[in-house]
Parts: structure tokens; sequence; C-alpha cells
């Protein structure tokens, strides 16, 4: 087994809320893309936020739209929040991020190897053991981790905050429901988003 | 205007595209589209890269025009039939102004029954989600048809597909 497989399965299973809750507590002007699914409901429950876009449908797509917001404001950071299912479906935008050199994007995977909204079904990637950082570093992004608890979420978010990227960070995560959901008016989101990072970083 | 890029559709769309300050071209390839593609590539007005997939070329257009960057899609037919559920739950949705750019295969003397099935799917998906639509089929309407749905489209914050005929492409021969 590689190290980065051993960094997998050895990663302690950890609240994705409270670790929601750690990576938002760091966040000044950083703009925020949030996957759907229950990755957003933790997001909109961490606090609301002008900077954060709060994703209704396209899943798959945080890290694309992160990356465009990234490519138009060069001087702000910019994060995706997504889920393992929904970084499945949309693998390739890993090579187009190590492409573009993304030096501004921080991508956050929560991991629980299942599709948890849609009633628990396991990934295929669960089922193969897959390891999401070994194919981010693999696809080229140079900065790909595991964060082995909260400790090392904390010190890894807090590096990818201050030093160049495209970063990944993959947090293995409980299956605990959301305690609450987004707003469901796409357009007031995506208003408010807009107004939120209008004055460039 | 023999000789001078202005003289060939991809030289007016790439022209007409730096006048609307649309700076953003992402695209999934297409032999048709090679010339646009190179015309982009070559000039550093623009930032134009591929995506490994043409949902993922709209998720990074529609994040760089909330952040303020213009932009526009490239791609063919097929790659257009990948599109429904981005285009419906975050384009339409979100009101976002994307322009896209469809070469149009499977018409016209195709040689694929694929790419002849999956162009049947391009108006009607297009209808179905009230996007706006034009073909471009000569090139004295270039100019006027591509400025005209750039500036409607964000005017109207509503996306719009600007369709290249064979008719003004050439599109794809038959192989010899």
């Amino acid at each position: 087994m590689s190290p980065a497989m051993h960094a997998l399965h050895n990663a302690k299973v950890m609240s994705r809320a409270e670790l929601t809750r750690r990576l938002v507590a760091k966040l000044s002007d950083q703009a925020v893309i949030g996957g759907i699914g229950n990755t957003n409901f933790d997001l909109w429950a961490a606090g609301r936020r002008a900077e954060n876009f709060y994703m209704l449908g396209s899943m798959g797509l945080a890290v694309p739209i992160a990356l465009g917001v990234a490519i138009a404001q060069p001087n702000r950071t910019v994060i995706a929040l997504e889920g393992d299912g929904s970084l499945l479906m949309q693998l390739g935008c890993l090579a187009t991020v190590a492409a573009r050199r993304a030096r501004n994007l921080i991508i956050v995977v929560w991991d629980n190897g299942i599709y948890q909204i849609t009633g628990a079904q396991p990934t295929p990637a669960a089922a193969a053991r897959t390891d999401l950082v070994a194919i981010a570093r693999a696809a080229g992004i140079a900065e790909s981790h595991w964060a082995a608890d909260e400790a090392e979420f904390d010190a890894l978010a807090a590096r990818a905050l201050g030093a160049p990227g495209p970063w990944f960070i993959a947090a293995r995560i409980d299956d605990q429901p959301a305690v609450t959901q987004t707003e469901r008016d796409p357009v007031r989101i995506r208003d408010s988003f807009m107004r939120g990072i209008a004055r460039r970083a | 205007m023999d000789g001078t890029p202005s003289a060939t559709w991809h030289g007016i769309v790439a022209a007409t595209l730096r006048q609307n300050d649309v700076r953003l071209v992402t695209y999934v390839p297409d032999r048709v589209l090679a010339p646009l593609i190179a015309a982009v590539e070559a000039d550093p007005f623009f930032t134009a890269f591929p995506a490994a997939r043409e949902e993922e070329a709209v998720g990074i257009v529609t994040g760089a025009w909330m952040g303020g960057m213009r932009g526009v899609v490239l791609m063919q037919t097929s790659g257009f039939a990948t599109l429904a559920n981005v285009l419906a739950s975050l384009v339409c949705a979100c009101q976002i102004p994307l322009v896209m750019m469809v070469s149009e295969r499977g018409t016209l003397g195709e040689f694929n029954l694929g790419q002849a099935m999956v162009c049947r799917t391009l108006r009607p998906v297009l209808a179905a989600l009230g996007i706006d639509h034009h073909t471009i089929t000569r090139l004295d309407e270039t100019e006027f048809v591509v400025d005209r749905t750039i500036r409607q489209a964000l005017a109207t914050q509503a996306p719009a597909c600007l369709i290249l005929s064979p008719l003004l492409t050439g599109g794809k021969r038959f192989p010899a």
C-alpha cells in the first residue's frame, strides 16, 4: 500500500459540520463555492457569508465554478467545497486545475464514501478503496493531502490560505445529516454572491 | 479584406468577442472550430484553454462571470448534448448570461450516423429550456449576429447559443 493509501485509511472519521465550522472560522474575504447536498447545508449552517455561493444543482461543478471565480479574481482566494460523490462525476476538472496552475484555488473534499442525500448508497470509489488525494496528486496538484484529524485539518487549511496553490485537502467525514438546509432561490443566492465578491480582493 | 483575419468567420468571431470584452474562452476541441481556437490561443487578450468536458467549461465561465469576467464556451454538437442538466439547474436557474458557440455537426453532409442523431437534439433542447439561439450561415451576417447575441445575453441576463452552420464554416468533410 502506498503512503497515500495509508494516509487515507488511517485518517480519522470526523464531523463534517465541525470541520466546516473550523474552515469558515478562518475566512476573511475568500469566496466559497458550496457543492450540492449536505456539503452546502453545513456551509449554510456554519454562518451566512455574502462570499458564499450555495449550489442548488449541477452536481460536480463546485470545482469548475470556483476555478472560474479564481481566474476572474486572481487576487482573491477561492475555495471549492465538494463531496466525494460529486467530485467523482467530474474528475477531469482536477487536470484542468493543475493545467491552469490556479494559485488562488483551494479544493476541500468531504469523503464519506456514500451518496448520503439519496439514501446513503456506497460510491464505486468506496467499494474500490479509491484514494481521491492520490488521484488529485497524480492529476498534477502537488499540494494534495489527507487530513488525519481535526488538528491536521486546521493546519492544512491555514497553510493553504497562506501559500500559493492549487491545494487539494480531503477529510474522511461522518454520515450525519445536516441540521438545516439552504434557501432555495437560485437568483437571490447568485445575486448575493456577486455583490459579496463585487469589490475585487 | 482578403488576407486579413476579419475576412474569415473565425477572424470575425474573435474580433467581435474582443469588442465585447469577452476575454475567457473555454472549449472542448472540434476540427471545425480549430482556426478560432488557434486565433484566441495566440492572442494574449484572451484567456483560452480546454476543459475536460463541456459542463466543466460551462461551470468555469459561469464562475468567471459571477467574478466579473465575460466568457464564452466553444463546443461541437455532441458536446452540447451533454449539457441539459447544467443549463437547467445552474445557468437558467441562476440567470447566467452564458454565451455558447456550437459548431454544428450531423447535418449537410454528415458521414457519422451518431452525429446525425445527436444533432436532432440540439434545437429541441434549446427550445425546451427557452434558450435563445441563432444559426449563423453567412459571413456577412456573422459580426451582427455574434455582437447582438452577446449584448442581449448580457443585458437581459439570459443564456444564448450560436450555432455555426456548415454553410458558414464549411463543416467537416467526408473522409477521403
